[in-house]
């Protein structure tokens, strides 16, 4: 039995290519995705990495990569009690809503066993990880985090 | 941001987000009938419409069913916005009053390491 899917949704206003490269390059990813540098030449087939001073926090592998439009890939935290759960799967869509300087970024985030143990982490990462990224393109600066 | 304070100023709405927080992917129906009893489906279906508007609910189609489910990135936003905001100002204020401690701690430490 598969447990439910979660669907984030945020409009962001900036260029789905700067959206894309925010959510792609560790420069930007550490400024607002808790520290946390994403590690992938984002070839399907390449491996995914989330670190955290230099240790994976998840890995994962790419599905499909259309730049600057969806990206899905394979998703497992590293050394937690979720680990033994098989790999989930994110996908990432960028649509440019008609008219205007605003970007529609859907993230869905499937494939979770029963009960997973990933629930939390994913429940409050992704709300955070997608304010974050709102916050630190529009108005260029960072949210700070603490802990 | 006006409209998420006035989704989310209404119990039923708020009721609506709380079950999709527990089961996330809900039809119009199985939304509806915990209402039943004090509410049509038609006024069930005009509070989910609110919530989609301020983006506190996002559709899902699969085939000819739509399934909600909970979003709760506008109410981050408002988090990061009203509330760290003030969080920061109480830990700075903390972590000047730590140092502050510390500091005039100092050279009690050091007199006791002293002797």
């Amino acid at each position: 039995m598969k447990d439910q899917d979660y669907v984030y949704v945020t409009y962001i206003k900036a260029p789905a290519d700067k959206i894309w490269e925010a959510l792609t390059t560790p420069a930007f990813t550490r400024l607002y995705w808790f520290d946390i540098d994403v590690s992938s030449d984002w070839k399907v087939g390449s491996p995914v990495s989330y670190m955290k001073n230099g240790k994976a926090l998840v890995d994962g592998k790419v599905l499909e990569a259309k730049r600057p439009k969806l990206l899905s890939y394979t998703f497992r935290e590293v050394d937690t009690e979720a680990s033994h759960e098989p790999h989930t799967k994110v996908t990432i869509e960028l649509e440019p809503e008609a008219g205007t300087e605003t970007v529609r970024l859907t993230v869905v985030h499937s494939d979770f066993v029963a009960n997973s143990k990933h629930r939390p982490s994913i429940s409050q990462g992704w709300p955070a990880v997608l304010s974050g990224l709102k916050s630190l393109l529009e108005t260029g600066k960072a949210l700070e985090f603490e802990g | 941001m006006d409209i998420v304070f006035k989704a989310l100023a209404d119990p039923t709405r708020r009721e609506i987000l709380d079950r999709l927080y527990k089961q996330g992917g809900q039809t119009l129906n199985e939304l509806s009938e915990p209402f039943s009893q004090d509410m049509s489906r038609q006024a069930v279906m005009k509070h989910l419409a609110l919530l989609e508007k301020a983006n506190l609910v996002v559709i899902v189609w699969s085939g000819r069913e739509k399934h909600h489910h909970l979003n709760p990135v506008p109410i981050h936003a408002i988090q990061d916005r009203w509330i760290r905001k003030f969080e920061r100002h109480r830990m700075d204020a903390l972590s000047a009053l730590k140092s502050a401690l510390e500091g005039a701690d100092k050279p009690n430490l050091k007199k006791r390491g002293n002797s």
